[in-house]
């Protein structure tokens, strides 16, 4: 039987002991003895959240199935093991084999959100290997970094020997090649991130040197290594239906949040929100083959014993045949006692028709996404919703037998005015009034909208890359102005409304659009203690307030600045398929209130048709 | 037709709670394709339902719970499709129909269980006089944690046996929803008893061996109270 990690005592003693011991079913052992590779793959937050994200599941089954690879799983250990850990001297270790991290080949961590940063910290420190990528030896794994805040890697860049940029499904195979001939012919570390670095979308932060202008912003991002690339080209899948797909997922002991199969029904998104990361980075909107989607159904469900099965896409309601996907699911499984969760449907009466076969009307709510609410602020967004297309969704739901929706906003957009912000209580009270409109005895009781607003935090890669942000104070006041107005509304004891944390926003947004420098703010807060920022009860800003002013570094450099329209990114080496015109030219449309097409309507050369495919190219064959 | 079934719970699997062996449970019976019965309504669920819910960090050769099936399956048939998709750590041992009534199923039927007290490090001081001394108290006091309060209670009575078994105590207690007695309460009143300084829950590990039921004034382990389904 595997010897655990941890020994019992410590187990008996910290919560949810499951998250650390591996065994679950579809997990994978492998030999250790008869791998050439060794790769553990991390996702630095707790095992539930890691546990619930498709790609590692997708990269887990990628590395598997080669025979020479043994791909096991780690997450960041929560903090009352980590306490223990620390004091104990105990090493980080992957959930399969429960061997220690640093003798593993490769760690790779998938970097999906900027408040994980120190948890990134805390799983190389844990395991024992060296934070800075230069001080690491022969005897030390690669460190390697992936996922969406991978397009901007330079406040991790000190910390990591390479980064994949863009979707793991191409050069991995490559890159896993190259590490064993390389190991072949006892070639060293150097010798490895010199190979990999002529790899497409291979990013080696130490063979590149950044200097500054006398203002902070960038001067010069050069190569200093003759096999460095001067642009790294974001990897893309063309072919989704063909690629390796998870068919045996994982099934957790405990509950994660992600307790389902899910069926990736497409990647990228035709809608071009100009706030929105991931309706660019992921273009070309690519779909999966409905046959393929329907064989995997059956298997994951039978894999797993899952009783739950939900799509996962940045918008559903465009997948060309979702009418079909839903039917089947629903005709194949609604009588097996299998739910069927259908997250990012346009509210419609396809959906609503859909939804009500497969929810308790009674008891569940509509969610819409306006994000702003006047209509000019959804121009300047991009958000191809009029305020009539919500009301009308919105009577429909009343009529089909909802009381119970939910909207979602976000304040601090570029250019909003006072006026804009208090239309965001306005539409929820609109809303609401035509719930009333429906005769009172065929109404169920009160309507219930709950609204909640985020805070916009510009991002690399979107037209909004330019904007600037605004201050915690500012922030606060902007949701006040929007809960005073709520006050003066009719329906205002139907509505309730929940905002987002101010100072989280802040830090998000240093590291969202953040240089090498802030690498150390990153180091600073981490010593003082900061870990798993993401939590409300475990975020301490006062400590990374401390981190800014022990490290020198203006905070307000990076949030308030509005970039100059020739400023040079620290992103800018990366390709993403999506150019910096594209989005110059969508950023001076976003300021006169001009709406774009969405990919299907209208081609608006945004850069991405260069990955040969997609919906780029769809009925032209 | 409602069926029982048996399984043992070892190796790892012992830091899983009571909550997620049903939720393993019920991902299991869909992975072996049990036709078990779902109750109606819009959300519906299985028809399964636990005795003894075994703690952390306990292991067991004899745990039970009860589902309805919507069909016969033959037992070794359905024994061999649930063990093909088990974890390490849990292993099905029988699969029984049994009676229809109510009363039949759940904790209600449960009167006493089977324990291993194993000590962690040298076990060499427990004897047989020390047991016997133990047991012929006429009370043994113990303070137990009830949900509003801590009471003391005389828990002589609920010890139907208690032996050395090589290095370990076997116990046999009195077990269900009427009394409860937990092992690590025995063996602290005992470890107190002989002055040992040993910590129940720290110095032990426990395993239950068999949870029983009362047939014509007899204890008979659970599964003893099905027959096996033959199609």
């Amino acid at each position: 039987m595997r010897k655990l990690a941890l020994s019992d005592e410590i187990l008996l003693k910290i919560e949810k002991p499951a998250r650390y011991i591996g065994n679950e079913i579809n997990s994978v052992m492998k030999d250790k003895e008869k791998v050439a590779i060794r790769f553990a793959m991390c996702f630095p937050d707790v095992y539930e959240i890691g546990e619930s994200h498709l790609g590692m599941k997708i990269l887990y089954e990628l590395f598997n199935r080669r025979e020479d690879t043994w791909c096991e799983r780690v997450y960041s250990p929560w903090t009352d093991l980590d306490r223990i850990m620390r004091k104990e001297h105990i090493p980080l270790f992957a959930l399969e084999s429960q061997d220690p991290i640093r003798e593993f080949d490769f760690l790779g961590i998938t970097i999906q959100y900027e408040m994980c940063y120190t948890n990134i910290l805390q799983v190389l420190d844990l395991s024992g290997i060296p934070l800075f990528s230069k001080d690491r030896t022969e005897e030390d794994p690669i460190v390697i970094g992936g996922g969406p805040c991978a397009v901007n890697p330079e406040p991790l860049a000190d910390f990591f020997d390479l980064f994949y940029i863009g979707e793991g499904e191409t050069v991995y195979d490559e890159l896993l090649d190259a590490y064993k001939e390389n190991k072949k012919k006892n070639g060293t570390r150097k010798d490895f991130l010199e190979m990999a670095a002529e790899i497409e979308g291979i990013y080696v932060p130490q063979f590149y040197d950044v200097t500054y202008h006398e203002d902070g912003t960038l001067k010069s991002f050069e190569p200093n290594n003759p096999h460095a690339k001067r642009t790294i080209k974001k990897q893309v899948v063309m072919d989704l239906s063909t690629v390796p797909y998870p068919t045996k997922p994982i099934v957790p002991f405990i509950k994660v949040t992600q307790d389902r199969v899910v069926l990736e029904i497409q990647r990228g998104c035709i809608r071009g929100c100009r706030f929105c990361q991931a309706g660019m980075i992921y273009r070309p909107t690519r779909e999966k083959d409905l046959e393929t989607l329907k064989q995997y159904a059956y298997e994951m469900l039978k894999s797993t014993g899952h009783e739950e099965i939900s799509l996962s896409s940045l918008s559903s309601s465009d997948y060309s045949q979702l009418k079909e996907l839903v039917t089947f699911l629903i005709e194949e499984f609604k009588g097996k006692g299998i739910n069927i969760s259908l997250p990012s449907l346009r509210i419609d009466s396809f959906s609503l028709d859909v939804m009500g076969k497969v929810q308790d009307i009674k008891k569940s709510s509509l969610t819409f996404a306006p994000e702003a609410g006047s209509q000019r602020m959804r121009n300047v967004i991009n958000k191809g919703l009029t305020e009539e297309m919500i009301l009308d969704g919105a009577s429909k739901a009343f009529e089909g037998g909802w009381n119970k929706v939910k909207l979602y906003f976000m304040l601090g957009l570029p250019g909003e005015t006072e006026e804009d912000m208090k239309e965001i209580p306005r539409l929820a009270d609109r809303v609401a009034r035509k719930y009333y409109e429906i005769p009172k005895d065929q109404r169920n009781g009160k309507c219930q909208i709950t609204f909640s607003t985020s805070f916009f935090i510009p991002k690399p890669f979107t037209p909004f890359q330019w904007a600037e942000m605004y201050t915690q104070e500012d922030y606060i006041h902007r949701a006040y102005v929007v809960n005073q107005e709520m006050k003066e509304q009719l329906n205002r004891k139907s509505l309730k409304y929940n905002w987002h944390e101010a100072d989280v926003t802040v830090l998000e947004g240093v590291f969202a659009r953040g240089d090498r420098r802030t690498g150390k703010v990153l180091l600073e807060a981490y010593r003082l203690g900061c870990l798993y920022d993401s939590w409300s009860d475990e975020f301490d800003n006062e400590k990374w307030m401390q981190a800014f002013e022990n490290t020198g570094v203006d905070l307000e450099f990076y949030t308030r600045r509005k970039r100059n329209l020739d400023e040079l990114f620290p992103w800018d080496f990366i390709d993403v398929g999506v150019t910096k015109s594209f989005l110059k030219k969508e950023w001076e449309r976003a300021m006169k209130g001009e709406v774009t097409p969405n990919c299907r309507e209208r081609c608006s050369a945004c850069g991405a048709m260069c990955y040969q495919g997609g919906v780029c190219f769809e009925g032209k064959n | 037709m409602k069926a029982r079934i048996k399984f043992r719970k070892y190796g790892v699997m012992k830091f899983i709670g009571h909550l997620d062996v049903m939720r393993y449970f019920q991902k299991a019976m869909r992975r072996a394709e049990i036709p078990i019965a779902f109750t109606q309504g819009f959300s519906p669920h299985m028809i399964m339902s636990f005795a003894n819910p075994l703690g952390v960090g306990l292991t067991s050769d004899g745990e039970y719970f009860d589902i309805e099936l919507t069909e016969p399956i033959a037992s070794r048939e359905a024994v061999r499709r649930l063990n093909e998709v088990m974890a390490e750590g849990m292993e099905v041992i029988s699969f029984v129909q049994i009676p229809e009534e109510k009363k039949a199923t759940g904790m209600a039927i449960i009167e006493a269980a089977d324990y291993l007290a194993i000590p962690k490090g040298e076990g060499g001081w427990i004897t047989d006089a020390q047991i016997d001394a133990f047991l012929s108290q006429e009370e043994i006091l113990v303070m137990k944690q009830t949900k509003k309060s801590e009471k003391e209670v005389n828990i002589r009575p609920w010890i139907l046996e208690m032996k050395q078994q090589d290095d370990d105590v076997f116990l046999k207690v009195l077990a269900g929803s009427a009394v409860n007695l937990k092992p690590e309460l025995v063996m602290g009143a005992f470890s107190g008893f002989c002055g040992s300084g040993q910590d129940a829950e720290k110095d032990f590990r426990y395993h239950r061996i068999e949870n029983y039921a009362r047939k014509d004034g007899t204890l008979v382990p659970l599964d003893a109270l099905g027959t096996e389904i033959v199609l």
